[in-house]
């Protein structure tokens, strides 16, 4: 047993934590540092940095942009971006397009839209929830009907995260309202944002922060050369992306980042023993949590299997760090007064309750270890 | 980076797994609590065979030279079957013998801890000077070693007065009084101390890891063949998530077990690896707490039953989350480290 990166690895990680130390802007890390809102520019600035070093789609096969990196390495690679507070990767394109696209995608479908992605140059949303599907996603009802070659789409999504930045939506839209299982009437679409009849309306959370939309789609017309896989084989497609390589779900060097930020700012609570014990215990959690997500890292290395249901146990403790570190900081800046740095962190405390119910909620997640891991 | 056992590891792991399941089941362990002595010469003899009496020491007294990542699998073993037989006090007493004491009491004592002649025990906490509490092992080591001011001193069980009595996890241990009359001193004394402390920590949090996956396999099985209302309850979601955040607790747990050992192991400082320890200790005792009651919460009646092995694994996991400091002592080392 060794808990311990080996020599090259380590040797990896310097060589990683060197560049992004030398090439984040410092406005961006500022900005990031003082909870600030990010622009589209910001967040595109900052991809495409990383596309002119090569290293912005490390997961890719090498032939599209890929970096050749094992798991490891690439588990590495994301952890130093958490740590440093870079701007985020949005991963609607990089991490969720991309990967189907590369799967189920046509040679055609493949050349248009990868390069795009990895340049940056087109801005992905996802077309997933619905106002009356949320947990309960295979019975989305927004439809696509075939015509002459192109699909008439009709129908509305709701939660859509950055569709206001998007060129370009993915979308489950149900193509056939009569197959006896619902999941088989669903098919994976590609929709352009500038399509007629597309429309974006704002959807203000309770931080006041515009991040998510509604889209309303009115028969909007689609090529049916943006379908992806075949006609009601949406399903196979979104459940392949959920298994998905995705060892960066806890985000521990995020929140180890947000740790040291935590233990900087509120040295003088320190002396309270009952905020102290809090802050130890999240600590303790944070520290056991990336063993954890070692141990599977480490297990998917050898078995070459994907990490199934392991991911869901990230997600369920990542989350609850997170927002347990997001209390303790707007706890310790409260008492420094009502300045701009505590107005950000109280914001952000209201933002972080959403990790516990985007991304397939933590109540679905224990559904999932439920059945897979635990067979009941 | 890598989380396995080595091969030795594993296979030693695997033959103790093996052992307990066929000659300490249940039924055994139930007969062994019923005899008057409490603990098993032929289990314990046997455990000397297997080499597990030797495994921490030197091979210049017949040990293996291993570290606490080489008894991590044993400890979880143990956890999982309840072995009452007092290894890990032995275990701590010949590490002190072996780190302070003089280079007779080396020869005298570790070739025989080693060759399972010999059980030894550590008296450490006390009410007042003198009078040591809690002594798990006591009234069955040949030996023992007792902590007096900043010195320690082996003493014959024979020369103590002792108040044997069985813990709630059934382990033998005694309250005695000791005065440095008839005891002879050891040459070291601080720093072992805090080492021994810290590696019987380590192991602690390796054997409740091993008690918290028996009570999490159990209550799965007990979820998927108990029915109620013509169904297995494993059907109801309130209790299929409380059981999916017991098996996290366990993982969380395991994960800081195996951070303690290899930390006790090869930590560059003591406060390095005291800061493991006490990290590790924090989340096996709120783990041991929570799957502990869990266990015995989704048993219904059934999990407060003598009768059934979860309620001991209950009474173990409520000792080893206080054994060597609950959470709160550990939360106030952790935070001055």
């Amino acid at each position: 047993m060794d808990l311990n990166y080996s020599a090259e690895e380590v040797a990896f990680r310097d060589e990683v934590r060197a560049w992004l130390a030398g090439n984040l802007p410092r406005d961006l890390k500022e900005k990031v540092d003082r909870y600030e809102h990010l622009s589209k520019e910001d967040l595109l600035r900052w991809h495409r940095i990383l596309a002119g070093k090569s290293w912005v789609a490390p997961a890719w096969p090498k032939e599209w942009g890929g970096t050749g990196w094992n798991v490891v390495q690439r588990y590495i690679f994301e952890e130093e971006l958490g740590y440093v507070g870079a701007p985020p990767l949005i991963p609607f394109g990089l991490a969720m397009c991309a990967p189907v696209l590369l799967r189920f995608g046509t040679e055609a479908q493949k050349k248009r839209f990868l390069p795009r992605i990895y340049q940056g140059e087109d801005f992905w949303c996802q077309g997933y929830s619905e106002p009356g599907s949320g947990s309960d996603l295979a019975s989305l009802k927004t439809r696509a009907v075939r015509e002459n070659g192109r699909y008439i789409v009709n129908g509305q999504k709701t939660w859509t995260t950055l569709a206001h930045y998007a060129d370009w939506i993915f979308c489950l839209v149900r193509t056939d309202p009569t197959s006896e299982k619902r999941q088989e009437g669903i098919s994976f679409l590609l929709v352009d944002m500038k399509t007629p009849g597309v429309s974006v309306r704002p959807l203000i959370l309770m931080d006041g922060a515009h991040e998510v939309n509604e889209v309303f789609f009115d028969d909007v017309s689609v090529p049916a050369e943006n379908l992806v896989h075949e006609e009601g084989k949406g399903w196979t497609v979104a459940k392949y992306l959920l298994g998905y390589e995705r060892m960066n779900t806890g985000r521990i060097g995020e929140s180890k980042r947000q740790l040291a930020r935590l233990k900087e700012f509120s040295s003088g609570k320190l002396n309270d023993v009952r905020f102290r014990d809090r802050l130890s215990r999240v600590e303790v959690e944070l520290t056991a949590l990336e063993i954890t997500n070692l141990r599977f890292l480490d297990r998917m290395r050898r078995s070459g299997q994907p990490p199934g249901a392991d991911v869901s146990m990230l997600k369920i403790k990542g989350t609850e760090i997170q927002q347990a570190l997001a209390e303790l900081m707007m706890q310790a800046a409260g008492e420094a007064g009502s300045d701009e740095f505590a107005a950000a962190l109280g914001r952000r405390y209201l933002s972080m309750r959403k990790t516990t119910i985007y991304a397939g909620s933590n109540e679905i997640q224990r559904n999932i270890i439920a059945k897979q891991t635990l067979g009941l | 980076m890598n989380f396995d056992y080595n091969e030795e590891q594993q296979l030693l792991a695997d033959s103790v797994r093996r052992f307990l399941q066929k000659d300490y089941d249940f039924e055994a362990r139930r007969k062994i609590l019923a005899s008057p002595e409490g603990w098993s010469a032929r289990v314990w003899s046997q455990l000397a065979q297997m080499g597990l009496t030797g495994l921490p020491f030197s091979p210049d007294y017949g040990g293996f030279g291993g570290g606490a990542v080489d008894l991590m699998g044993v400890m979880e073993a143990f956890g999982e079957a309840l072995v009452v037989e007092p290894y890990l006090a032995t275990l701590m007493g010949a590490q002190l013998v072996a780190r302070a004491g003089s280079a007779e009491q080396k020869r005298a004592i570790l070739p025989a801890v080693v060759e399972g002649r010999m059980k030894l025990a550590f008296a450490h906490t006390e009410r007042k000077q003198g009078e040591k509490l809690g002594v798990v092992g006591a009234p069955i080591a040949d030996k023992l070693v007792v902590s007096s001011g900043s010195r320690l001193f082996l003493a014959d069980r024979a020369d103590l007065k002792m108040k044997p009595y069985r813990t709630m996890d059934n382990m033998v241990a005694a309250d005695l009084s000791f005065s440095r009359d008839r005891a002879e001193p050891m040459p070291g004394a601080d720093q072992a101390v805090a080492e021994t402390v810290d590696f019987a920590t380590a192991l602690v949090c390796a054997e409740a890891v091993g008690a918290m996956k028996f009570a999490c396999d159990t209550t799965l099985e007990y979820l998927k063949t108990r029915k109620q209302f013509g169904v297995p309850i494993g059907t109801f979601q309130a209790l299929q998530h409380r059981m999916v955040d017991m098996v996290i607790s366990y993982e969380q747990a395991r994960s800081m077990a195996c951070l303690a050992c290899a930390r006790v192991d090869s930590a560059a400082n003591a406060a390095e690896r005291s800061r493991a320890v006490s990290a590790a200790k924090i989340k096996i005792a709120d783990s041991a707490r929570h799957i502990g009651q869990e266990a015995v919460q989704l048993h219904g009646g059934m999990g407060m039953s003598e009768e059934l092995k979860l309620s001991h694994s209950f009474r173990r996991l409520t000792v080893a989350a206080q054994q060597f400091g609950d959470a709160d002592h550990h939360l106030a080392r952790f935070a001055s480290l």
